[in-house]
């Protein structure tokens, strides 16, 4: 998987309810959820999300509620990708189980600016700064999460270890 | 000891650090905000029924009673899957309570059991010697189709807690300490291990939030030894077998930490992270619109106690609105009967049925523009209580109740 973009770079400690208030919690609809990402963290989000897709952050991103909301408001506003210092536990789990790629990778995470372009081939493990001639190896993911990724999700996922079960 | 539980709940003898395992679980929850998530992603999988209609459990508690005309539509449709299904477990108004203090009370978690909920507080039933945690929606969906869901294994960060308790300090000031020492994502990942003399004397009520609060620095799980005080707790709610995992004597540790207890007074934890954390002496003068008591992390019946005693026969300052939540209906019913609600309305505190309501910011006392709250929940995040400009002041029920009558961050001697 090849993702070329730009970056929105947070700091550290984004936390679930800066990403989607509770308020707007009465809802599962990704489209609805969208629009009210990053409210109050970001005012200007969703128009920056227009024109760049990859999220560049600290440490202990998603930290705080379970809410897999947070990860599918983030997706369903456009973003490809997230790359952080670290991520929080749930936060990491909701967002594999909803195929959205991450990357933990400290030094890149720390390095790269808001609106440098990326590349980032997921399947090679390199993170490219198109922007800053920077280049940044990634940690390969299980087999187990990578397949759970490349199934979509891990529903998908499950569905298609159900069907092999019955076949 | 998680790591005991997982390796036993995955049919092997142990199971290593940062390893993926597929494991089977106990007991599967989730609430208003995350099964109705929960149910359209298990629809997907084509499965039909759930695994084991015994063992999961819903729990509307978050928007309930229903704040708005859409919580109502996520509730209805989370009932009728409930119906639907046959779920033993699902808990409607009027029998409901805050998850978290609501199973253990009905015995639904027992010693070594794997516990997966699709609420961050999960962590809570570590308090029992289960492995207990939080995950997503998609996660609950899985598993109520299969009874199984997977886990990466985490390492254990060891707490041995020394020393006396202060006066009025409870466990949501030793984990607030804790919590300010090592940071919000000082457990990262971690399985937190609760130990030491003063865990041994502590209330189950104090485990219990101790425990809650294990996500706050990041950790998959908060857990505490079964003993003595596990087993007279489990005696008039079950009377089912269960399993009991003790931590090996030379367990590997990735580190551990001493808190000498004598050091530790009554605790805030200042705005935005629950990490930011000052001894309540240096909290002061801070003044207040709001304070409440409650939530699954200090709705139960030692808080009430607690603030039960430094409220009577005081009135609440007219300038906040005091707001107390009894976690479940039995909690409310026995401080009914112990003159705790009385002392509260005498006070001129709003007493509430169950609800997580105001702690997420959902309704039941939503914060405006630049007001401040003291609370015995567990996060002060930004907008989480209400206004994006409003601030959280978490506390344990001794400085809640203080500061109710002060009218300002106070501790219980400058008003007792």
């Amino acid at each position: 998987m090849l993702i070329k973009d730009r970056v929105i770079k947070y700091g550290s400690n984004v936390d679930t309810d800066v990403i989607i208030p509770a308020r707007y919690l009465n809802t599962t609809s990704e489209k609805e959820l969208a629009l009210h990402c990053f409210e109050d963290l970001d005012a200007d989000f969703i128009k920056k999300a227009s024109h760049s897709r990859i999220i560049v952050a600290g440490d202990n991103f998603g930290c705080g509620s379970s809410r897999e909301h947070a990860p599918l408001s983030i997706k369903a506003s456009g973003i490809k990708l997230i790359i952080a210092k670290t991520f929080a536990r749930i936060f990491f789990r909701n967002a594999i189980n909803i195929g959205l790629p991450l990357i933990q990778n400290a030094k890149a995470a720390e390095e790269i600016k808001e609106g440098e372009e990326l590349e980032v081939d997921l399947n090679k493990g390199i993170i490219k700064n198109i922007s800053s001639g920077r280049k940044y190896s990634i940690t390969p993911v299980p087999d187990f999460i990578q397949g759970i990724i490349s199934s979509g999700g891990y529903i998908n996922y499950i569905k298609e270890t159900l069907k092999k079960g019955k076949s | 000891m998680a790591q005991k539980i997982l390796a036993y709940h995955c049919g092997r003898d142990f199971v290593n650090e940062g390893e993926l395992i597929n494991a089977k679980v106990d007991l599967v929850l989730g609430n208003d905000i995350t099964m109705p998530l929960a149910i359209e992603e298990f629809k997907k999988l084509g499965t039909g029924d759930v695994f084991d209609r015994s063992k999961i459990v819903i729990v509307p508690d978050h928007f309930t009673p229903n704040k708005d005309i859409k919580s109502a539509q996520q509730c209805r449709f989370m009932r009728e899957f409930a119906i639907r299904q046959k779920i033993k477990n699902y808990f409607e108004v009027g029998r409901m309570g805050i998850e978290h203090a609501l199973l253990p009370e009905m015995g639904l978690v027992l010693p070594g059991f794997l516990v997966i909920g699709a609420d961050s507080h999960t962590c809570t039933y570590g308090a029992l010697g289960a492995a207990s945690t939080g995950v997503g929606s998609t996660d609950v969906a899985v598993a109520m189709a299969t009874g199984t869901a997977w886990f990466m294994v985490p390492g254990s960060v060891k707490f041995i807690y020394s020393g006396k308790l202060n006066k009025w300090v409870t466990g949501k000031d030793l984990i607030l300490y804790t919590i300010g020492l090592i940071g919000v994502d000082g457990a990262l990942y971690m399985s937190m291990e609760f130990s030491g003399p003063v865990i041994e004397d502590l209330s189950m009520d104090s485990r219990f939030t101790m425990c809650n609060m294990a996500i706050e620095a990041g950790g998959k799980f908060g857990i505490i030894e079964h003993d003595l005080k596990t087993q007279k707790f489990l005696e008039d709610k079950t009377d089912k077998k269960y399993k009991i995992f003790k931590p090996d004597a030379g367990a590997d540790y990735f580190r551990t930490v001493e808190i000498n207890c004598d050091d530790v007074g009554l605790q805030v934890a200042f705005p935005h992270l629950p990490s930011n954390v000052r001894n309540a002496e240096n909290a002061k003068n801070i003044k207040i619109d709001q304070v409440v008591i409650g939530s699954c992390t200090n709705g139960r019946m030692e808080d009430l106690k607690i603030a039960a005693e430094i409220m009577k026969g005081k009135k609440a300052s007219e300038k906040v609105r005091t707001i107390i939540i009894p976690a479940t209906q039995k909690i409310y019913l026995e401080a009914m009967e112990k003159g705790y609600i009385k002392i509260f309305i005498e006070s001129g505190c709003a007493v509430s049925t169950p609800t997580c309501g105001p702690c997420l910011g959902g309704h039941m006392g939503i914060l405006a523009e630049g007001e401040r709250s003291v609370s015995t929940t567990n996060r002060n995040f930004v907008g989480r209580m209400g206004h994006p400009a409003s601030e959280v002041y978490l506390s344990g029920p001794a400085v809640a109740a203080a500061s109710a009558i002060a009218g300002r961050i106070a501790v219980p001697e400058e008003v007792l």
